[in-house]
């Protein structure tokens, strides 16, 4: 059995234990990586648990710069004795382990396909800290320097991030330095030109940065004008009403008064906060929440009212494993039509599908001017895996002449110079009304918001023509959106192709690694991303230029393609659905397979033929 | 009588307030609820009350959830804009609206089903919050607008119309809003003006979350006897703590009082509330003592009202939180985007 050779294009896999503290070294090995100019794509996989259970965290280190989960594992970092036969199993043919090897280990729990790579962490730790804490603590930067020896990684790399870690805490760098050093040293006396992957010095990742969905969705929401954030804690959504907090105290502090220009709000529930949101928005400030699927069941009544009653709400949706409970800390796209749907009677709500952080930042902002333009409820659909795990991506960009859109607010002026004001009056043929902000004027422009039926002057009516005549115009509002939201955006293959693919959000980093390698295999396969709902003519467009379209999806039940069967009467046979619901990430091989074995299939039958 | 529409027409001789408004000036549709509905005295004694205040209408928000009382807003202070929210859940849409705009007044109108039942975790957070606002009960024990079943503040024993006898015990709504955290709590009855106007003014002076709870009849579901909440029940049963006199902090103040009967509350805004005692030992400002007493005298039998509980020194949400004095509402980009530049460096932090 030949060991895997390889240079900037592996897997390394830690398998540790939850609040045993090796999320920040495991982190750092990336960032070290990031740091020597070769791409990483780095993923947490976690229990819903707080100490105790297993967790691993998946670093794919891509010259290429490939950024979607590969699959396999090169080499793994098992630290978990309870997981240990499983991490094993994992590995690739001619992989690699590293271990604690204090304990002697039997033979029979090793592969003879699989390289050891031994170091006496326990050990080490054991003679050099007397300190439970430490011991446990500093193994993981002793596993991270011996690591960094046999990647044969640039050590100084190391050094400098730790130094810049701890530079609010001085005395620890020290300290941390010195177990790094541990581990390197014993691992250039013990392991010398064992292992055959390796990390090489390289200029592939640019001005890029590495940053977290809900921490840049977060910084999205401050630099969009969100003044109010109501928020029920749900994982996968915190970290983001936490990152806005963050975001909040470093710019939204009045440098002279000390006070905050923003109010932020733990509600009770995920009800209460989506009602504070329709309230501040109906009363003029950009207020948000951020929450996951089962918030989402919980605040489909306001939605609805949000629909009807036409008050702008922004809502980040970070989806998890669904149905009910499901698997709270892993990741799906399986809340599409709950969401685009949501509430009871014919509702419709527009959706945002951000494609990584970067996107998630931009589509944050945006969704505040699409919901103040179209006063309705947008919902920016993030997912676990961009949410939670840091994203190599392009910097997070602003246009420094950007005004937000405020949407069409009559103001005093306006009503006082005699301007007809109709609540729900489509003045400008786009089926979108004017509103006032509570306060405006001392006599005109206050009308009484109802989610019962209403006709276009706000006043209540149980007349079936006055209630058709508020429905059509918001299908015809809904028309509007089409040509507002984010299009599509089109990625052709190297060749002329009969087959199309669509795909949405985190599936993007694996579709682009899939689309090229099979242009490479010669199956040309044309993709579109698509990047909201309502969707745009060109998805349409696009259905109609290919024989069949795949739709590659994080979902049991093609929820995507559904959507589009129904919002555009398209013959669902022209669709061939690629589905990946297991709670991991979907890989390239997965799309490259899925897809590979249809067109093959095609291929065989037309030589037949 | 809702076809009927209401004449704009003024009797020239109605008198005005300081603003010029005449009292019809606070006012809204016709009321489509049953003739001689208690919550109709309510929104007549909240018209009366921003009248008397000189209160420019528009600079009020009135907010409600689903029922009978909910509908109410759309029957006074038609100049002002309103939102009638879904059952329920008016305390947080009107904490969101708070939060964009510190500088109006939220009038939050509800009644026992909305409050106690689908809403009491709502009504029992925005006080914990100290949301500033008016949060008016209608309470009447009953649902009216499905017809007479029995609401969660219907009193164990009491007798439905149909003769059903309710064998949960009541919530009570100024006990639970005291033991929440609100800072003004009282309790009247919509046929007493005299108390309820005052108390109105009161509590749209308060800064902080200010309870009314309003024992308002149901003259067709729940007038009856063996009710509890009927007319003839509470006019024979109540028992005011306090009589009260609101004097604004725009009027030059000059108050009498006799020491001992009477005492006097100031509020953050410099108003002033007299409070003739009726209880000689009755103090407002004991939040345990009123508790007690509460329970003591309503396991007598009595409904007790009046101002049960001030804390005029209590601060509100947006002191908790902090915020800027000017309305978050009117903020734009030059105040709240951190600029291009800033984004460069955060992008570096990110490397």
């Amino acid at each position: 059995m030949q060991p895997i050779s390889a240079v900037n294009d592996f897997v390394v896999k830690f398998a540790n234990v939850n609040g045993s503290g090796s999320a920040s070294a495991n982190e750092l090995f990336a960032r070290s990586v990031l740091r020597m100019g070769v791409p990483v794509a780095s993923r947490n996989i976690f229990p819903s648990n707080i100490q105790g259970l297993p967790t691993w965290y998946e670093v794919r280190i891509s010259g290429d710069g490939w950024l979607g989960r590969r699959g396999g594992v090169d080499l793994m970092v098992a630290m978990n004795p309870q997981t240990w036969d499983k991490d094993v199993a994992e590995i690739d043919k001619g992989g690699y382990l590293l271990y604690d090897s204090t304990r002697p280990i039997p033979a029979s729990k090793f592969r003879k396909d699989v390289t050891p790579l031994p170091v006496p962490l326990t050990e080490i730790c054991n003679t050099a800290y007397s300190d439970p804490r430490q011991r446990q603590l500093f193994k993981n930067i002793i596993y991270l320097g011996a690591l960094a020896f046999v990647l044969d990684m640039d050590l100084e790399a190391v050094k400098w991030l730790i130094a810049e870690q701890f530079e609010s805490k001085k005395k620890l760098i020290a300290p941390n330095l010195q177990a790094l050093d541990f581990g390197y040293d014993y691992a250039k006396e013990h392991l010398k030109g064992v292992c055959g992957l390796k990390v090489k010095h390289a200029d592939k990742v640019g001005d890029r940065i590495f940053i977290g969905g809900n921490d840049a969705a977060g910084l999205g929401a401050v630099y969009g004008g969100a003044t109010v954030c109501a928020w029920y804690p749900i994982t996968p959504s915190t970290s983001l009403a936490e990152a806005f907090t963050k975001h909040c105290k470093r710019f939204r502090v009045d440098p002279v008064t000390k006070k905050n220009k923003f109010a932020i709000v733990q509600a009770e529930d995920e009800i209460a906060a989506i009602g504070m949101v329709l309230g501040a928005n109906w009363n003029g400030a950009r207020a948000f929440t951020a929450t996951s699927g089962p918030g989402i069941s919980l605040m489909q009544e306001l939605f609805g009212f949000s629909y009807y009653a036409e008050i702008p709400a922004v809502v980040f949706d970070i989806q998890r494993g669904g149905p009910s409970t499901g698997m709270p800390t892993r990741t799906q796209q399986s809340d599409l039509m709950l969401a685009a749907y949501s509430g009871h009677g014919d509702t419709k709500h527009v959706l945002l599908f951000p494609e990584d952080p970067r996107e998630a930042f931009e589509f944050a902002a945006t969704a505040f001017d699409l919901a103040e333009r179209l006063q309705t409820l947008v919902l920016v659909m993030l997912d676990l895996d961009i949410g939670m795990n840091d994203w190599l991506c392009k910097p997070l960009a602003w246009d420094k002449d950007r005004k937000y859109d405020r949407g069409k607010v009559m103001t005093a002026e306006e009503l006082e110079a005699g301007k007809e004001f109709g609540r729900y009056l489509d003045v400008d043929g786009d089926a979108i009304p004017y509103r006032t902000l509570p306060g405006t004027h001392p006599s005109k422009g206050a009308y009484f918001t109802r989610g019962s039926s209403h006709d276009r002057y706000a006043r209540y009516s149980e007349d079936g023509g006055v209630y058709v005549e508020v429905m059509q115009r918001l299908l015809q509002k809904f028309e509007t959106a089409k040509t507002l939201v984010p299009k599509p955006i089109l990625h052709r293959a190297k060749e002329a192709a009969k087959f199309g693919a669509l795909y949405y959000g985190s599936t993007s980093a694996a579709m682009d690694e899939a689309l090229a390698a099979l242009d490479g295999q010669g199956l040309h396969v044309d993709a579109l991303r698509v990047r909201a709902f309502p969707f745009a003519e060109e998805v349409v467009e696009f259905i109609n230029a290919h024989e069949q379209v795949f739709v590659v999806e994080q979902n049991r039940d093609a929820q995507l393609q559904k959507m589009i069967v129904n919002e555009c009467a398209i013959d669902p046979a022209r669709f061939i659905s690629i589905l990946h619901y297991d709670g991991t990430p979907v890989t390239a091989r997965f799309i490259i397979k899925a897809i590979a074995d249809r067109m093959n299939i095609g291929k065989a039958r037309e030589a037949a033929e | 009588m809702t076809y009927i529409a209401k004449p704009k027409l003024h009797h020239p001789g109605l008198p005005t307030n300081k603003l010029g408004f005449t009292r019809r000036d606070y006012e809204g549709r016709i009321s489509t609820l049953c003739a001689g509905c208690g919550h109709d005295s309510i929104s007549a004694a909240l018209i009366q009350a921003c009248f008397e205040l000189d209160i420019e209408p528009h600079r009020v928000a009135k907010l409600s959830g689903i029922g009978c009382s909910s509908k109410t807003p759309d029957y006074f202070l038609g100049q002002s804009h309103g939102f009638n929210s879904v059952h329920g859940r008016m305390p947080s849409v009107l904490t969101g609206a708070n939060l964009a705009n510190r500088q109006m007044i939220y009038l939050g109108v509800s009644g026992d089903g909305d409050s106690a039942s689908i809403g009491l975790g709502q009504f029992a957070h925005c006080m914990r919050r100290g949301v500033n606002m008016v949060y008016i009960c209608e309470n009447n024990g009953v649902y009216g607008l499905t017809k007479g079943q029995f609401s969660a503040t219907a009193d164990k024993g009491s007798k439905a119309k149909g003769g059903a006898i309710n064998p949960d015990s009541p919530i009570d709504m100024v006990s639970l809003a005291l033991l929440m955290g609100a800072t003004f709590v009282a309790r009247s009855f919509s046929g007493d003006k005299k108390q309820l106007v005052p108390l109105i003014k009161a509590a749209i002076a308060h800064r902080g979350a200010a309870v009314l709870d309003v024992i308002s009849p149901c003259v067709t579901f729940n007038n009856h006897a063996g009710s509890t909440k009927s007319f003839d029940f509470v006019r024979d049963h109540n028992e005011a703590v306090n009589k009260l006199d609101f004097v604004p902090a725009k009027k030059e103040i000059t108050v009498d009082y006799e020491p001992g009967t009477t005492e006097v509350v100031r509020q953050h805004d410099g108003s002033l509330i007299k409070l003739a005692k009726l209880r000689p030992d009755y103090d407002p400002s004991d939040r345990t003592a009123a508790l007690t007493y509460l329970q003591e005298r309503e396991a007598a039998g009595e409904v007790v009202t009046g101002l049960l509980y001030i804390n005029a020194e209590a601060k509100d949400l947006h002191e908790h939180l902090n915020t800027v004095d000017a309305p978050l509402n009117r903020m734009n980009e030059d105040e709240l985007c951190p600029g291009v530049d800033m984004l460069e460096t955060i992008n570096g932090e990110y490397r």
